[in-house]
């Protein structure tokens, strides 16, 4: 089992997952894009884990998906405020914290 | 109570005045400011002769006394002490400038009523009272600069006194900057004997300078020309003399305390305290008794051809402290005071005169106006004659066996000082002549409508106040002379005060008569008893012939001014006409005001555009903190850039650095 | 996903995508976050994606206005990280470790050790991993609630004009080098409202800006 194949599919995903983000301009899909790079990095995470035998990896992923979840819930709720605001959702558009 | 404790309240008590004059400025009605001032003066003349009577109690070795109020600071080797020196030299001073302050605060008691900036006038005059007393009894270096930069500070204020004339202050500022030189001579004088004595001391630099320096090493004499700017600075000689007849802005009894009988010696007193040093270098002496010598000659001369008779009485006090300053310069201690002391009651009642007689000519100071006030003002004619016989040098008055005193000591040293005292004589000749022009111009002759007036009871009053330089209309507000004019004859104080000096103008001589007293002389020996000089006495025979010759040559000028002015007159506008050029260059007042102002104040003033121009505004403004300013600016906005509110940039931004870690990482680690 | 137009699509892309890396997961023998990855990420948390785009919409969004340099550095961005990271994997990490894998430990991705580990070892982390879920709930629910009564839903933009004095409210009244001029400006028409940015009344001196930007340009 060559660990090298899990690994450069990890670094794939996760710069496909950058490109992403930098390209897209509806937020949620940006958000969509850091889940993508997020799981990059677990399926790293693990696949590591398998490699040296300890579980720590494993362990990690879990508080890793915790922690996205959490990210996800606080980042569409922001969308939805900003949406009820009547702005547009388009990041190239809300940059008030301009200058 | 001890010599220095009087000392110290003779000290003490013009300052009290003047603070107290000054913090109850608006309380205090009518002329009590003015009398207060003068008790003032009065009490501290009264502790001046305590401290007199104290001193003569102890032998004559013995009256030498140091006292410190406290110790100030003793850094990087000065020892800074309030300290005054009691000897024989500074409580002669502090008699003549306390007593002769003393009558003129009696006089300005009565002259400057109805001005409106009395009260101001009369601290301001007790503030130079108390500078001047500072500055004589000072016993180091440093008391010394405070109390000549005091002075200075008062002459100022006191010339710009009618602050609102224009004339007055920018004589006022003359004054001012021309003593500063003087200030900076005596402050880098005082660096160079701290230098090799490492004292401020005077006793101690004194005792220093026989084993420090040597006969006329170049330090010493660098010290000692220095000590000689000072000197001419305040005493305005030669070439530092143009703010002397400018001063005379200011009202006439400033002009005879200040520009007469007190600011203007301490140049004479300055060098008679030094004289250790200056015995060491004779070199700077000579120098110093040359420079009196010529400004007793050009000043006189210019005193022949001025039509303002306080600019003559002016140039008649630069020409008597050349005299002065010869004297002190080459060992004639104490003929030197003694003339300090006459110079002091006559040139006083000089200007005194000048003002009762200014006043009834209701401001106008011209001689060319005035004319025959002898039966309208005669007590005024009588006070200016005494002190006009004083100057001339006529005996018995007191003037004549002062300046003859210093003249005898001249050609008792031989060599080359016979020249110097038979410039002295000729100076007493031309001395006379311009005394007695004024006498004869004033008060002889047809009386001018101002003095009809008088004699018939009413004194003149101009109807628009005008300066009396310029001709420009003014008003009697505060800051300018207020609306009364004062004579003698009808002022008591002014009466008095005049009387007190004209008696001592005649009979002061008394205290200095060869062959018969030598209280001038033994009184001041213990404080001159470590020069060489003052051992060499000229005989009696000496004195009297030269006392003779100088009576002889008033004599003679006194009948060629009658001659000229009074017999003929119209032997003087011949004497112009023939003498045009000479005339044009004295009346020109040798055109010293005009060199110095090529040589020192337009450069100065181009200087200062240039820096205001190019320095100011391009480099500091512009450059400087202009480029401070955008380069700040810049930074700011370049990094501003990069705010851009877009989160993809930003984003791009961290992306790229993961980047170029990695890459850096990658490549390190090959 | 990331290059589809329809949010609606990239979500499901990403689905698909979630569940592929649950397979990844069971081919190294950990079942559990395998199985915590569909039920909690592609189960839960894709979901509430699902939810929120069908309330916010976000149609297809034109990708080509504005950022067209970002649209073509950043994938060069993102290649170049991949190529790094490629690089150093591939050449010099591994030549650290064998590639042979560790001894396999039995229960390696079981439940149960999972759940040992998080109640011995990991008890800390599992325990702030709970609290952290107690905030986001709670940070969701403020953000995203209808603030009733407390603010009426006006868009910042709109405000109704009410006819006032020219130059009323301006910082020249304030420091008193205009004052309004007395009388009321002619009324709109009854019904009409307005849309005009605030200080209009202002006009001569503000009408060099631009009407929507933010309030300062930038510059001092």
């Amino acid at each position: 089992m060559w660990i090298g194949g899990y690994l450069v599919v990890s670094a794939l995903i996760f710069s496909i997952g950058a490109a992403g983000v930098l390209v897209r301009r509806n937020p949620l899909v940006i958000l969509l894009c850091l889940e993508l790079m997020l799981n990059g990095a677990n399926l790293a995470l693990v696949a590591f884990a398998r490699m040296w035998g300890g579980a720590s990896g494993q362990i990690f992923a879990l508080i890793v998906m915790v922690v996205a979840a959490c990210e996800v819930t606080v980042g569409l709720g922001l969308i939805v405020a900003i949406h009820r605001r009547r702005l547009p959702i388009d990041v190239d558009e809300l940059r008030e914290l301009q200058g | 109570m001890s010599a220095t404790t009087s000392a110290w309240l003779v000290l003490l008590c013009p300052l009290v005045g003047s603070v107290v004059i000054a913090l109850g400025f608006r309380r205090f009605p009518g002329r009590a400011s003015g009398w207060l001032g003068t008790a003032v003066i009065t009490l501290s003349f009264a502790f001046a002769v305590v401290t007199l009577v104290k001193l003569l109690g102890y032998g004559p070795a013995h009256r030498q006394f140091v006292s410190t109020l406290w110790k100030y600071d003793f850094t990087a080797g000065v020892d800074a002490k309030v300290q005054i020196l009691v000897d024989p030299l500074s409580v002669f001073m502090i008699l003549a400038v306390s007593g002769v302050s003393a009558l003129i605060h009696l006089y300005s008691v009565a002259y400057m009523t109805s001005d409106r900036g009395y009260t101001r006038y009369f601290s301001y005059l007790n503030f130079f009272v108390f500078s001047m007393l500072l500055l004589v009894l000072a016993g180091n270096f440093i008391i010394l600069i405070v109390g000549w930069a005091f002075v200075g500070f008062a002459s100022y204020v006191l010339i710009s006194f009618w602050y609102r004339r224009r004339t007055a202050t920018r004589a006022g500022i003359k004054a001012f900057v021309i003593n500063v030189v003087g200030d900076v001579g005596l402050v880098l004088a005082t660096f160079v004997l701290f230098q090799h004595t490492h004292s401020v001391d005077y006793l101690k630099v004194f005792h220093a300078a026989h084993h420090v320096f040597g006969h006329n090493s170049p330090a010493l004499v660098v010290a000692c020309l220095l000590l000689g700017v000072a000197a001419f600075a305040k005493s305005a000689q030669i070439p530092l003399h143009t703010w002397l007849p400018d001063a005379m802005e200011g009202p006439t009894p400033v002009s005879a305390l200040i520009h007469a009988a007190t600011m203007v010696t301490a140049g004479v007193y300055l060098i008679a305290r030094m004289h250790p040093l200056f015995d060491q270098a004779p070199t700077a002496g000579d120098v110093t008794a040359i420079g009196g010598c010529l400004t007793l000659l050009i000043a006189a001369t210019i005193a022949l051809v001025m039509v303002d008779i306080k600019r003559v009485i002016a140039y008649s006090t630069m020409s008597q402290i050349g005299y002065m300053i010869m004297g002190v310069s080459v060992g004639a201690y104490s003929a030197g005071m003694f003339h300090l002391m006459t110079h002091a009651f006559f040139k006083a009642l000089l200007f005194m005169a000048a003002g009762s007689l200014i006043s009834a000519m209701a401001g106008s100071q011209s001689l060319d106006r005035m004319g025959g006030f002898r039966k309208a003002m005669p007590f005024t004619f009588v006070c200016f004659l005494v002190g006009g016989l004083a100057l001339t040098g006529l005996p018995p008055f007191s003037g004549w066996l002062s300046k003859d005193d210093i003249l005898a000591f001249l050609d008792h040293r031989g060599g080359g000082f016979i020249a110097l005292g038979i410039a002295g004589y000729v100076g007493a000749f031309m001395t006379a002549l311009y005394t007695f022009r004024m006498i004869f111009r004033a008060f002889f002759g047809e009386p001018v409508r101002e003095a009809r007036s008088l004699e018939e009871g009413h004194l003149a009053h101009a109807d628009v106040p005008t300066n009396p330089a310029t001709g420009e209309e003014e008003d009697t507000d505060v800051g300018f002379p207020g609306p009364e004019h004062h004579i003698a004859e009808r002022d008591m104080p002014m009466k008095v005060a005049m009387a007190a000096l004209a008696v001592l103008a005649l009979i002061g001589g008394v205290l200095q008569i060869p062959g018969v007293d030598r209280s001038i002389e033994r009184f001041l020996e213990p404080t001159f008893a470590d020069s060489v000089l003052s051992r060499e006495v000229p005989s009696t025979s000496t004195d009297w012939v030269g006392l003779a010759i100088g009576a002889a040559i008033a004599i003679l000028g006194i009948a060629i001014a009658y001659r000229i002015w009074f017999a003929a007159p119209d032997t003087a506008p011949n004497l112009r006409r023939r003498f045009a050029p000479i005339y044009t260059l004295f009346v020109n007042k040798w055109y010293f005001d005009e060199l110095i102002d090529l040589l020192i104040v337009r450069p100065t003033l181009m200087l200062g555009r240039l820096g205001d121009s190019v320095l100011e505004r391009i480099v500091v403004a512009r450059g400087v903190t202009g480029g401070t300013e955008s380069a700040v600016r810049a930074g700011s906005a370049a990094v501003r850039r990069s705010q851009t509110g877009f989160l993809r940039y930003y984003a791009a931004g961290m992306v790229l650095f993961l980047a170029a870690v990695t890459l850096y990482f990658l490549v390190s680690s090959t | 996903m990331v290059v589809l137009r329809n949010p609606f699509y990239s979500v499901l892309a990403l689905v698909f995508h979630l569940i592929s890396l649950a397979a990844l997961f069971l081919l190294l023998r950990a079942e559990f976050v395998a199985a915590a990855q569909v039920i909690v990420y592609a189960g839960a948390v894709m979901v509430l994606y699902v939810f929120v785009v069908a309330y916010v919409g976000g149609g297809t969004e034109p990708l080509t206005t504005g950022g067209r340099t970002l649209k073509i550095l950043s994938p060069l961005f993102a290649i170049a990280v991949a190529a790094e990271l490629c690089i150093a994997l591939l050449g010099t990490a591994l030549n650290g470790v064998s590639g042979k894998g560790a001894h396999f430990v039995l229960g390696f991705g079981t439940p149960r050790n999972i759940g040992r580990l998080f109640l011995t070892t990991y008890l800390f982390a599992f325990e702030i991993a709970s609290i952290l879920l107690l905030v986001s709930a709670v940070g969701a629910v403020v953000l995203a609630r209808r603030r009733r009564g407390l603010e009426p839903e006006i868009e910042i933009e709109r405000r109704v004009h009410i006819p006032r004095p020219a130059f009323t409210g301006t910082m020249a009244e304030a420091a008193g080098t205009r004052h309004p001029e007395p009388g009321l400006p002619e009324l709109p028409s009854a019904g009409e409202a307005e849309l005009e940015p605030t200080g209009a009344a202002a006009g001569p001196e503000g009408g060099g800006q631009e009407p929507s930007g933010p309030p300062y340009q930038g510059g001092w």
